[in-house]
Order: C-alpha cells, then sequence, then structure tokens
C-alpha cells in the first residue's frame, strides 16, 4: 500500500513540474506571444479587450497581476477544465478541439505501439532462445531498420505504396467524400483502410528495438542457474522458455513499453504530418503553424497528462506481473 | 550455456587459446569494423566535402535534372547542386549529432553518477529529478519551446534536444553506478582512506566508460536524427543545411509526387547509414558491458577449433 502512495505522490509531482513549465514557458521565451495571438484573432472579428484579457492570463502575461497570483490564477483555470479558445479553429474551444483529434492518434499510434511491442518481444523470445538460429540472424538487419529515420521510411513507403502502385490512398484518416463519422460498417472499415499504411510505418520502425532487447534479456536469463535446475527437474523446454525464462526477461521490456507510451503521442506528430491524418499531432503542428498558444499549451498538457496516467498504469501492472517490487516497498 | 563449458573436451579446447587479457578497447570484429569504416568516411565527407564542392545554395535555370556528370546528384526545383547540398548537410547534422552527444554525457553523468554516488538526500532529489524529466514528453516540448523561438541557431536547436534527451541514460547510469558503490573494492578504497574525488575517479569511473560510450553513441543518433525530424516539420535551426532541412524542402518541393528519388533519397540514406554505423559500433560495446551476449556464440565456439561434430553434440546438449 505504501509502495502505491509513493508511485501517486510521485505522479503528482511530475503532473506538477509539467504544470509549471506549461506557465513558465511563454515568460522565459523572448516575443510576445499575446501579441501574435490577438493579431490573429483580430482577422476573424472584433477582440474585446476581455478576451484579450483572457488571452494574457492563459500565456501568464499579465503584467498588472503579481506573478503568484497569476500561476494560482492558471491552476484553478486548468483544474475547471478551460483551456482557452483555439485561434487555429476560432472560436472553436481548445478543449473541444483537443477531444476530436484524440481519438484518432490513440487509436492509430497507441494500438500500432501495442501490435509493436507484442511481434517485436515474442520474436526476440525465440530468438534469444535459440541462438543463432534464423530469427536471431534477423536482430542486427532488424535494428538497422530502426536507424532508418522514421519519417523519411514513411515518406519512401507513402511514395511506393501511395503514388506508384496506389494499393494505400495517400492522406487523411478516412474518405471524407463516400463516408461520414459513426459507427457504420462503411466508415469504421474506411479508418482501418486508411490507418494500415501509417501503422505499418510504425510497427516496421519499432518492431526491431524491442526484439533487441527482449533477445538480450533473454540470453542473459537463461544463463541463470534457476533455468538450470529447471532443465535438470526435466520440465518441458516450452514451459522452461515461458514461464521460467520469458516471464523473467520480459520485465525491463515492460518498462521500457511504459517509456514509449510517452512517444505514442510525441511520434504522432511525425507520422500525422507525413500522412495528413486528423489526429492530435497535427493539431499540434496547426497551432504551431499558426501561432496558436492557447491550443498549443493545451495539447502539451493533454499529451502530459496522458503520458503520466499511462505510466502510472503500467506501475500498478508491473506490481502484479513481478511481485518483487512490492516487496521491496 | 554453462553445461558446455564443464564438458572436458571443450575446457580443453579452451585452454589452448591464449590467456585471456582485460579487455579495454572492443574485439575488432567485423561488425565493429564495418561501423568504424562507414563512420570515418562519413565523418571525413562531412569535414572535407564542403570545401570541395560548390555553393550549395546556387539557383540555376535547370531544375529538376537526374544525376548526370557535373551535377552528380542532380538538381533541385531551383536548380541547386543536390550533392553540394549533402556535403554541407552532412557537416550541419554531425556537428548537431556532436554538440547534443557531449552535452548528454556532462547532463546525464552529472545526474546519474554524481547522484548516485552521493547517496542520500542528493540521490533521492537527482533521482526523482531524473524521473520527472523521463516522463514529460520530449519531442512535443521541443516543438513547444521551439515555436516561441523564431530565430534560432544551430547550437540552440541541440541544446533544446540535449535538455529533452538526457534523462534516459542518467537512469541507466544510475543504476549502473549503485551496483558498483556497493562492491567490496570501493568499501576498501574507502576504508584506506582515499578522498571521494579520488574513488568516483579512478574507482568507479573506468567501470562506467563502455556504458558512457554507448550513451554517447545513442546520444548522438538521436541528435541527429531529432533534428532531421525537427527540420522535416520545419522547426529546425533558421538558415542551416542538416539532412533534415534537405528532406523538408524536397518534401515542400514535390520531389516525391514528381519521382525526383535524387533529391530525397540520399539525405534519408545518409541517416540512415549513419545509424546503422553508430548501432553497429553499439554492438561491439554491448559486448563488453554484458559478456554474457558474448559468450558462447556460434562464432566464438568456432574459434576454439572445433570440428562440425563436435559444435553439433555440444550445441544438443545445450538445448
Amino acid at each position: 500500500m505504501r509502495f502505491l502512495w509513493q508511485k501517486l505522490g510521485f505522479y503528482l509531482v511530475a503532473l506538477w513540474a509539467a504544470l509549471t513549465l506549461n506557465f513558465f514557458l511563454p515568460r522565459w521565451m523572448p516575443g510576445n506571444p499575446v501579441d501574435i495571438m490577438v493579431s490573429k484573432l483580430a482577422q476573424r472579428g472584433e477582440v474585446t479587450p476581455a478576451t484579450r484579457h483572457a488571452i494574457e492570463l492563459l500565456l501568464g502575461m499579465d503584467s498588472s497581476v503579481p506573478i503568484w497570483q497569476q500561476y494560482i490564477d492558471y491552476l484553478q483555470q486548468i483544474f475547471r477544465g478551460d483551456l482557452g479558445v483555439s485561434v487555429a479553429y476560432f472560436p472553436t474551444p481548445v478543449v473541444d478541439v483537443i477531444g476530436q483529434t484524440l481519438p484518432w492518434t490513440v487509436a492509430l499510434v497507441g494500438l500500432s505501439t501495442l501490435i509493436s511491442f507484442v511481434i517485436g518481444v515474442g520474436l526476440g523470445m525465440l530468438a534469444g532462445w535459440k541462438r543463432g538460429s534464423w530469427i536471431d540472424n534477423m536482430v542486427p538487419s532488424l535494428t538497422l531498420l530502426q536507424s532508418i529515420p522514421y519519417f523519411w521510411l514513411a515518406l519512401v513507403l507513402l511514395f511506393l505504396l501511395g503514388s506508384v502502385w496506389q494499393v494505400f490512398p495517400l492522406n487523411g484518416g478516412y474518405d471524407i467524400y463516400t463516408t461520414s463519422p459513426g459507427w457504420t460498417w462503411d466508415f469504421v472499415s474506411s479508418v482501418v483502410y486508411y490507418g494500415t499504411l501509417p501503422a505499418l510505418t510504425i510497427v516496421i520502425s519499432s518492431v526491431g528495438g524491442w526484439m533487441l532487447g527482449m533477445r538480450n534479456m533473454m540470453v542473459s536469463t537463461l544463463s541463470e542457474d534457476y533455468i538450470l535446475t529447471a532443465e535438470a527437474k526435466g520440465l518441458r523446454p516450452s514451459r522452461i522458455r515461458l514461464t521460467y525464462a520469458a516471464r523473467n526477461a520480459v520485465l525491463p521490456s515492460v518498462a521500457g513499453f511504459a517509456i514509449s507510451l510517452g512517444f505514442v503521442v510525441a511520434g504522432s506528430v511525425v507520422t500525422e504530418s507525413v500522412f495528413s491524418y486528423p489526429g492530435i499531432g497535427s493539431a499540434l503542428l496547426s497551432s504551431v503553424n499558426n501561432a496558436d498558444y492557447a491550443l498549443m499549451q493545451g495539447i502539451f498538457l493533454v499529451v502530459t497528462i496522458s503520458v503520466l496516467g499511462a505510466n502510472l498504469l503500467v506501475d500498478l501492472l508491473y506490481t502484479v506481473i513481478d511481485p518483487r517490487t512490492r516487496a521491496r516497498a | 550455456m554453462s553445461t558446455a563449458t564443464q564438458d572436458p573436451a571443450l575446457a580443453a579446447a579452451a585452454a589452448t587459446t591464449q590467456p585471456r587479457r582485460r579487455r579495454t578497447l572492443p574485439p575488432m570484429t567485423p561488425k565493429l569494423g564495418v561501423g568504424l569504416a562507414i563512420t570515418i568516411v562519413i565523418v571525413l565527407f562531412g569535414t572535407l566535402g564542403p570545401l570541395l564542392v560548390g555553393s550549395p545554395s546556387e539557383v540555376r535555370n535547370i531544375g529538376m535534372t537526374p544525376p548526370s556528370s557535373e551535377f552528380w546528384l542532380g538538381t533541385t526545383q531551383t536548380g541547386q547542386d543536390v550533392f553540394a547540398q549533402l556535403a554541407h548537410a552532412t557537416r550541419g547534422s554531425l556537428l548537431i549529432g556532436l554538440v547534443v552527444g557531449v552535452l548528454t554525457l556532462l547532463l546525464s553523468s552529472f545526474f546519474g553518477v554524481v547522484g548516485a554516488f552521493a547517496g542520500g538526500w542528493t540521490d533521492e532529489a537527482f533521482s526523482l529529478f531524473t524521473n520527472v524529466m523521463l516522463v514529460i514528453p520530449g519531442l512535443p516540448l521541443v516543438i513547444v519551446i521551439s515555436s516561441y523561438v523564431t530565430q534560432k541557431s544551430v547550437w540552440m536547436v541541440a541544446i533544446v534536444l540535449a535538455i529533452t534527451s538526457w534523462a534516459g541514460s542518467a537512469r541507466v547510469l544510475r543504476g549502473f553506478t549503485l551496483s558498483v558503490r556497493n562492491r567490496d573494492y570501493v568499501l576498501a578504497s574507502r576504508v584506506s582512506g582515499e578522498s571521494s574525488w579520488r574513488i568516483l575517479t579512478v574507482e568507479i569511473l573506468p567501470n562506467l566508460v563502455p556504458l558512457l560510450a554507448s550513451q554517447v553513441v545513442f546520444a548522438v543518433i538521436f541528435g541527429i536524427l531529432g533534428e532531421a525530424g525537427l527540420s522535416f516539420l520545419g522547426l529546425g535551426a533558421t538558415g542551416s543545411f542538416t539532412w533534415g532541412t534537405m528532406l523538408y524542402y524536397a518534401q515542400n518541393g514535390l520531389a516525391l509526387r514528381l519521382g525526383a528519388w535524387w533529391w530525397f533519397v540520399p539525405p534519408g540514406l545518409m541517416l540512415a547509414v549513419f545509424g546503422a554505423a553508430l548501432a553497429l559500433i553499439n554492438f561491439a560495446i554491448d559486448g563488453i558491458i554484458n559478456p554474457k551476449l558474448r559468450d558462447g556464440t556460434r562464432e566464438q565456439r568456432k574459434r576454439w577449433r572445433m570440428t562440425k561434430e563436435q559444435l553439433r553434440e555440444s550445441e544438443e546438449e545445450v538445448q
């Protein structure tokens, strides 16, 4: 139980750090985002002094109030779920923009990361179990695949499978001409069809890393004494492989998976930029291009919070699969 | 695996090989050789290349020509020499990698090694800070920071990348330092009255060198790829030439749709080949850090001069 509280405490500290960073960043940086935002807003309609004040509050640029007061106001605003109004998608509130784009990213990048993890760990287990087999010899070449910059791999695959052979669509999240969002068969199949190529690029570029890590841990675990004991007892090799070796070898990979969840949304920026996918990464980019600081900060916050939440979940899961972490606490 | 070495025949075969010396440098394997060779060629190209080629930004009225004897890698949409651009881009990207590597080394060894060595309250604070930095997503933070700064130099981009990427390797270093710190010989030198500074630099640091080397190689790869990604999104350093900016201009100049492969393939290939070369070097370093990965491989057993039958027998025994 104490372990649980420690974990919760840590994530609260991390959350506070992220919120504070988000608050202080606009102040540390040169330039005045408020003027840029107000001039952007003015192009689309009248800007009332109240709006300007709201922007100042949001960006921490209100010079009439002492800084600690601004900080408290900012925290209160965040906890009310008020992230301001987007400029790029004016007059939609930032919260709505994020609500529309987040599911796309979580579904696409989250699922493909999970698929890549499962395939990579599975192959790594087999490679470590039989050193020198053909699967094991695949490891170096698969790791080399990893050094190919992701966006370049995606571009080349898009060029080959989208332009040259036209197997997959060039961009977008679904067929906007013949289907409309909803839980219909047409829409869902269209989403799957449009999402296959982006998902494929993510899996190809990340599977090698999982495989290498799992393979190396498997090799280390196999030289432990308890494996020898298990062999001496005459257990079936498949049982030794799965229950004795793989179960222990997979632990660092699970911890790595938690960290890689942070890259789900981070990596999605590049993926979605290449494939023009309607996710949160595209929204982040368009907010940067439009100097939409409210949306940018909002997305950064949501990304951080989801990463922290995912990490917390994996930490809790870890106590279930590795009892030693419970015993130590 | 240990069953194999307990076999008397194998032990005898192993005994005939030369006595093992302490390894300070990784053994020269084919992998390491290829990795080093590629790295050296690319570094030479990046340092000497820009001196030998013409101006990378000179505009000519021959746009999008395929490779020819005059322009080895063809021209861009506005008639710029792709080969000249590639030489300058190589220099830019290598510079970024170098700066990110050095900064990451400094930051991660400060927070990882010093924290773990000092122990107590300092360690708690450093470790908390590292873990917080680890869970705050890096790329979005980089994007947010770089969007506030409109005029960015190459140094600025490198520093931002280093700040957001040191935490992972600090955690690795901390774990390893903790295990070294509690070994008997360190305790012995403490008892014999060596100063903390001497214990840190003479007793502990040499053990960390392979790990540090591999972390630096990772940091260089990360820095170069990170900068490329950032530049590709149009958020890189202003007015610089890197592999990432080349790809950005190629993408914006519709090189893909027009099939101008000579424009977008070379920078991507350079990134991939350089990354692969560094990864190969890291394989060799991994063998030092974790000897279990090295021993008992097929290659190793062949070196013990066993016949094929013996090799097969020993492998059957292992399984």
